[in-house]
């Protein structure tokens, strides 16, 4: 498996860190209720198909990635830097 | 403030193998210049006295002594020379001349050593003179730049050892497979 990092290019899948779904870059408040720290922390979506993850160029440039793939055909769609993904 | 004794990583004689030769380096100082957020031109504008700019990703800049190599996101390492006045009001600057461990590979076959530690395609067509890269040399961190002769392999000191012992059994493995098919 291979993703296209942004900054560093085409890379194998050694030099990545794989952190989750990417429901961890929506952090609820310190005050939300406990329902939606619970969503946050625990309850994840399975999908079969297009799905989105954060991955951790740690062999790399050191940046986080928004990864967009697909878990039936193994397709890698997209991979952008989320430090940019959110402007 | 002490006086202190700079000592070079590794203490180890030049290997020369199947035409490839690995040898301990000294690029002098290392700096890493990360400018602060809206600082880059700033930043360019510094380093252009020396011939250099902030460098895209992927690629060092040299002139003469002096070069600057892009490293991650928003940081580059300045090498060679001192930094310039004025830099620290427009990067984080961080000295990294003794946490750093250089080797020189050099001769036509260095891509051949590195194509065995490290997952990238180093080819020249491919990685030509002015490429530099952040990957693994093995299992240990590396900034990789590619010179006119061969490679700058810049590694952690605390791994210096190990690194030196990675590139000369690859230097090794070459020279046996050589003699056994020539
Ligand atoms: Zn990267």
């Amino acid at each position: 498996m291979r993703l296209n990092c942004p900054l560093c290019g085409s890379r194998d899948r050694r030099e990545f860190y794989y952190r989750g779904a990417a429901d961890y870059l929506d952090r609820p408040e310190p005050d939300a209720p406990p329902e939606a720290w619970d969503n946050y922390l625990h309850l994840r979506d399975n999908p079969m198909g297009v799905t989105k993850d954060l991955w951790y160029h740690d062999q790399g440039c050191t940046s986080w990635l928004l990864v967009t793939r697909n878990t039936l055909t193994h397709e890698i769609l997209d991979v952008k830097l989320v430090a940019e993904a959110g402007e | 403030m002490p006086e202190l004794i700079a000592k070079p990583a590794l203490d180890a004689a030049p290997v020369t193998l199947a035409g490839i030769t690995l040898s301990v380096a000294d690029p002098g100082r290392i700096t890493f210049v990360a400018p602060f957020p809206g600082q880059e031109k700033a930043v360019a504008k510094l380093l252009k006295p020396l011939g250099l700019g902030f460098p895209a990703p992927n690629t060092a800049l040299t002139k003469g002594e002096a070069r600057i190599v892009w490293t991650v996101r928003g940081q580059a390492a300045l090498i060679g020379v001192p930094v310039p006045e004025g830099m620290q009001a427009a990067a984080a600057v961080t000295d990294q001349t003794d946490g750093l461990a250089a080797f020189a590979l050099r001769g036509a076959r260095a891509a051949e050593v590195l194509a065995r530690l490290v997952p990238i395609d180093l080819r020249e067509a491919v990685f030509p003179p002015g490429s530099a890269a952040r990957s693994g040399l093995n299992h240990m961190p590396l900034i990789l730049v590619r010179e006119e002769a061969g490679f700058l392999i810049l590694t952690f000191r605390s791994m210096a050892r190990t690194a030196w012992a990675e590139l000369n059994e690859v230097l090794h493995h070459i020279e046996a497979r050589d003699r056994l098919t020539n």
